[in-house]
C-alpha cells in the first residue's frame, strides 16, 4: 500500500520531526513528550510552591494576617493536589518517557499516540482544578483527602475537582499502560528483566500500582459525586451510608499512591549512587525484591492513616504490624545503598549530592514513619504537624530531591551540554539546608500539640513556626536556580560526551549526547547490552 | 513570581523583627510530646520515647557508616572502587533479621498499651461529646447536664482577619472556651464521641485521647486523670472540619471528686430551673442555635 511505503521512507535515520507548535501538540516522540511532562511538572511545582509560600506566610505569626480561614483551607488542599498529581507524578512519567526507551534499547515508547493523549489530558485537568479558585464558593477546601461529609459541603468547585481528578487518574492509567507495554515488549534482544536498570524496575512496579489503585480513587470520588447530586448515600450516615467507608476506600488508593510517588525515586537513587561510587549497585536482586515487597505491602497497610476513627482492636493491631513490616524492605534498600558507597571511589557532582541528601533525609522520614506506626503513639501524632513533617521529609528531600538529582544526572545526555555545576551545587546546598530548616521544626510543633491544617495557632507555637516559615521562604527562593540552570544548559554549554559520567552504566550512555530523535533505531548489540547492564 | 515571593519574604522578615518581644514565655523549649496526667498518656509517652531512641540508635549506626564511607572512600582521597563487591548473602540476612527482631520488641509493648486503651470496662461517668461546626456539645448522660463549649470571646475577637488585636495579649489564645468540660479526677470517665455535621476529632494531649467524632457513629474513649492533678487541660479539634477547624478548642476542667459533685448538682439544678422557666427551649437546649451563632461571628 502507498501508505506503508510512505511510512517506510519517512522512518530513515534522519530526525524527521514536525516543527513549531505541531511538534508539541502532535507529539508522538518519547523525548518530546517527556520534555513536556517535565516542563509541566516544573510549572505545577512552582504554582504549588507559591501556595505553600502563602501558607507559611500566614503561619508566620499567630492571628490571621493575610488570608481568610476558608481560603487557607483551599490553599492547603490545592497545594497538595498540585504537588502530588501535578508535580511529582508527571515528573516521574516525564523521566520514564525520556529514559525507558533509551535504557531498554528501544526506539520509542510502545504506544506513542496514547502517550500524546496521556500528556495532553493534564493541562485540561489542572486548568479545571485551578479554575475552581474563581467559581462561587472558591476552590476545594476539604483537604486533598476529600473526606465526606465535609467534601460534600463544597460549592461549584466540587464537581470540577472531581472531574479534574478523573482526568488526572485517566492520564496516569494511560501513562502506566504505556510503561508496562513498553517494558514488556520493547526490550532489545538480550535485555532480560533482571538486566534492566533499577529505574526501569521501579517504574514497572509503580505502573502496576497505578493501574491497580487509580480506578479505586475514581470510584471513590464518583461515589462522592452521586452522593452530592444523585441522591445516593454511600457516605451519609442518615441514609444508611458510612463516612468511614470513604476513608477506607480512599486510603486503599492513598497508600499505594504514596509509594507511586517514592518508588521511582528509589530507582533513580539506585542509578546515581553506583555511577558516582564507581562500583555496581550492591544487591541488585535484593533491590528488585525489596521494591516488589514494598509495593505488595502498600496494599495491606491503608488503615494506618486512620487509627483514630475507632477501629476494632484486632484491626488496629493488624495494621500496626503490617505497617511495621514495611521497615524491613525499606531498611534493605537503605543498607544496600550504604553498601554501594562502601569501598567505592566517590565524587560529589550535583546528582550525587542530591542522591546522598535523599539517603539521609529519606531515612529520617522513614524513622518518623516507623514511629507513626505505633498505634498508641499515633493517637498523639495523628493529624498534627508531626505527620506534616513526616510526609514532607519523604516527599521533598525524598521524591523531589530524587527528581532533581535525576534531572542533573541526565540533563547533559538530553541536551548535549554540560550545565553550570557550580550553580547546581549552590542549588543543592541551599535546598538541603533550608529543607531542614523548613520541615525539621515541624516535628517539634506536632509533638508539642499543634494540629495540622489550621490557619492560626496558640502563641506558644510561634517560635518554631517562624523558623519553619523562614526555611520555607529560603527554600522556595532557592528553587528558582533550578529552571535557570536548566534553561542555561538547554541554550548551550560545553559539549557533553556520550558517557557523561565516567562511572555511569546503562544503554542511555551508549547513545550520543544528545541522543538521536528515535533513540535506538537498531537494537544494541549483545556486547553493548552487557556493558550497559553492569549494575 | 520572584517579585511576589521576595515581597512576601520581606513582609515576613519585618513581622519577625516585631513579634517576639511581647510574649511572656518562650516556645523554643516545646520540643517533645507531653507526658500528660493519666496513666495511659504516660505509657504513650514512654512508647514514643522508646521508639524514638530505637530510631536514634539505628540512625546513629546507619548515618555513621554513610558518613564514614563518604569521608573515607572519596576518589580525591585516593580511594579505588572495589567493583567485585556486589552481593553478600550473610550480611543481607543479618540486616533483614535484626530489624525484624527490633520490630517485634517494639510491637509487644505497643500492643499491650493498646489493649489497655481499648479496655472500656468499669467506667464511672459517661459523657456524650458531639462535634459541631464549630464547637462541642457535652452531655452528662442521665445527670441532666448538657451544654455547649465554644471558643472564648476574646480569642474569637482577636482571631478575625486583621483584627488588630495582638494574640499575645489574649490569655490562652485559641485554647480557651466559654464552658469547659468539667470532670472529676481519679475517675474513669467514658466519652461517647459523635458529630452532628462533618467529622471532627476530640483531642486532649494531656490525656492521650484522640478520637474521631463521626456523624452517625458513636466512638468510645476513656481517661482517668491522676487524683493529685486537678487543673485545666487544653486541646483542639484534630480533624479538618471546615472553615473554622482551627477555632474549636477543647478545655477540660479536672476537679476533685467533691468539687465535681457540687458543680454537677448546681449545674443540674440550674438547667432544671431554666427548662421549667422556658419549656419550649428545653426541647432543644443550645445545639440547634449554636452552630449558626458561631458561623455568624466567623
Amino acid at each position: 500500500m502507498a501508505y506503508d511505503t510512505h511510512a517506510a521512507v519517512d522512518h530513515d535515520d534522519h530526525d524527521h520531526k514536525p516543527h513549531g507548535w505541531r511538534r508539541w501538540v502532535y507529539a508522538t516522540n518519547h523525548k518530546d513528550i517527556g520534555t513536556m511532562y517535565l516542563v509541566f511538572a516544573g510549572l505545577m511545582f512552582f504554582l504549588g510552591g507559591a501556595l505553600a509560600m502563602v501558607i507559611r506566610l500566614e503561619l508566620f505569626k499567630p492571628g490571621l494576617q493575610f488570608v481568610d480561614p476558608g481560603l487557607f483551607n483551599s490553599f492547603t488542599t490545592v497545594h497538595a493536589l498540585l504537588m502530588i498529581f501535578g508535580a511529582v507524578m508527571p515528573a516521574w512519567t516525564g523521566l520514564a518517557n525520556w529514559l525507558i526507551p533509551m535504557q531498554l534499547g528501544a526506539p520509542d515508547m510502545a504506544l506513542p499516540r496514547l502517550n500524546n493523549l496521556s500528556f495532553w489530558i493534564l493541562p485540561f485537568a489542572f486548568t479545571l482544578l485551578i479554575a475552581t479558585f474563581f467559581v462561587p464558593g472558591g476552590a476545594p477546601a476539604g483537604g486533598w483527602t476529600m473526606y465526606p461529609p465535609l467534601m460534600l459541603q463544597g460549592g461549584a468547585s466540587f464537581p470540577m475537582t472531581i472531574f479534574a481528578i478523573h482526568l488526572m487518574g485517566a492520564s496516569s492509567i494511560l501513562g502506566a499502560i504505556n510503561v508496562i507495554v513498553t517494558i514488556m515488549n520493547m526490550r532489545a534482544p538480550g535485555m532480560t528483566l533482571l538486566r534492566m536498570p533499577l529505574f526501569v524496575w521501579s517504574w514497572l512496579i509503580t505502573a502496576y500500582l497505578l493501574i491497580a489503585v487509580m480506578p479505586v480513587l475514581a470510584g471513590a470520588v464518583t461515589m462522592l459525586l452521586t452522593d452530592h447530586f444523585f441522591g445516593t448515600t454511600f457516605f451519609t450516615a442518615s441514609g444508611g451510608g458510612d463516612p468511614v467507608m470513604f476513608q477506607h476506600i480512599f486510603w486503599f488508593f492513598g497508600h499505594p499512591e504514596v509509594y507511586i510517588l517514592i518508588l521511582p525515586a528509589f530507582g533513580i537513587v539506585s542509578e546515581i549512587l553506583p555511577a558516582f561510587a564507581r562500583k555496581p549497585i550492591f544487591g541488585y536482586e535484593a533491590m528488585v525484591y525489596a521494591i516488589a515487597s514494598i509495593a505488595f505491602l502498600s496494599f495491606i497497610v491503608w488503615a494506618h492513616h486512620m487509627f483514630t476513627v475507632g477501629m476494632p482492636l484486632a484491626g488496629q493491631l493488624f495494621f500496626m504490624l503490617s505497617t511495621m513490616l514495611i521497615a524491613i524492605p525499606t531498611g534493605v534498600k537503605v543498607f544496600n545503598w550504604t553498601a554501594t558507597l562502601w569501598k567505592g571511589s566517590l565524587t560529589f557532582e550535583a546528582p550525587m549530592l542530591f542522591a546522598l541528601s535523599f539517603l539521609f533525609l529519606f531515612t529520617i522520614g522513614g524513622f518518623s514513619g516507623l514511629m507513626l506506626a505505633i498505634v498508641p503513639a499515633d493517637y498523639q501524632y495523628q493529624d498534627t504537624y508531626f505527620v506534616v513533617a513526616h510526609f514532607h521529609y519523604v516527599l521533598v528531600p525524598g521524591a523531589v530531591f530524587a527528581i532533581m538529582g535525576g534531572v542533573y544526572y541526565w540533563l547533559p545526555k538530553w541536551t548535549g551540554h554540560m550545565y553550570d555545576m557550580r550553580l547546581a551545587k549552590w542549588h543543592f546546598w541551599l535546598s538541603t539546608i533550608f529543607v531542614n530548616v523548613l520541615f525539621f521544626p515541624q516535628h517539634f510543633l506536632g509533638l508539642a500539640g499543634m494540629p495540622r491544617r489550621i490557619p492560626d495557632y496558640a502563641v506558644q507555637f510561634t517560635d518554631w513556626n517562624q523558623v519553619s516559615s523562614i526555611g520555607g521562604f529560603a527554600f522556595g527562593l532557592s528553587q528558582f536556580l533550578f529552571p535557570y540552570i536548566i534553561w542555561k544548559c538547554v541554550r548551550g554549554g560545553a559539549p557533553a560526551p556520550a558517557r557523561v559520567w565516567e562511572g555511569a552504566h546503562g544503554l542511555e550512555w551508549e547513545l550520543p549526547s544528545p541522543p538521536p530523535f528515535h533513540s535506538w533505531t537498531e537494537p544494541p548489540t549483545p556486547e553493548i547490552i552487557a556493558r550497559g547492564a553492569e549494575h | 513570581m520572584y517579585k511576589l515571593v521576595s515581597k512576601l519574604a520581606a513582609i515576613a522578615a519585618l513581622a519577625l523583627s516585631l513579634s517576639p518581644a511581647a510574649r511572656a514565655e518562650s516556645g523554643w523549649g516545646l520540643l517533645n510530646m507531653t507526658q500528660g496526667v493519666t496513666e495511659i498518656s504516660r505509657k504513650i509517652y514512654d512508647l514514643h520515647m522508646l521508639i524514638f531512641w530505637v530510631c536514634v540508635a539505628i540512625g546513629v549506626v546507619v548515618f555513621a557508616v554513610m558518613i564514614y564511607s563518604i569521608v573515607t572512600f572519596r576518589r580525591s582521597a585516593g580511594a579505588v572502587a572495589d567493583t567485585t563487591m556486589v552481593h553478600n548473602t550473610k550480611v543481607e540476612i543479618v540486616w533483614t533479621i535484626v530489624p525484624v527482631a527490633i520490630l517485634i520488641a517494639m510491637a509487644v509493648p505497643a500492643a499491650r498499651t493498646l489493649v489497655q486503651i481499648e479496655d472500656l470496662r468499669n467506667t464511672e461517668l459517661s459523657i456524650k461529646v458531639t462535634g459541631y461546626q464549630w464547637g462541642w456539645n457535652y452531655d452528662y448522660l442521665d445527670r441532666g447536664v448538657t451544654f455547649f463549649s465554644r471558643l472564648d470571646r476574646k480569642s474569637d475577637e482577636a482571631r478575625q482577619l486583621a483584627s488588630g488585636i495582638d494574640p499575645e495579649s489574649v490569655p490562652h489564645y485559641l485554647l480557651n472556651v466559654d464552658n469547659p468540660l468539667v470532670v472529676p479526677v481519679g475517675t474513669k470517665v467514658r466519652l461517647l464521641i459523635t458529630a452532628n455535621d462533618v467529622i471532627h476529632s476530640w483531642w486532649v494531649p494531656a490525656f492521650g485521647v484522640k478520637k474521631d467524632a463521626i456523624p452517625g457513629f458513636v466512638n468510645e474513649a476513656w481517661f482517668k486523670v491522676d487524683a493529685d492533678k486537678p487543673g485545666l487541660y487544653r486541646g483542639q479539634c484534630a480533624e479538618l472540619c471546615g472553615r473554622d477547624h482551627g477555632f474549636m478548642p477543647i478545655v477540660v476542667d479536672a476537679r476533685s471528686k467533691e468539687d465535681f459533685a457540687a458543680w454537677l448538682k448546681a449545674r443540674a439544678e440550674e438547667q432544671k430551673a431554666q427548662s421549667t422557666a422556658a419549656p419550649a427551649q428545653a426541647q432543644t437546649p443550645a445545639p440547634a442555635a449554636a452552630p449558626t451563632q458561631v458561623a455568624a461571628t466567623g
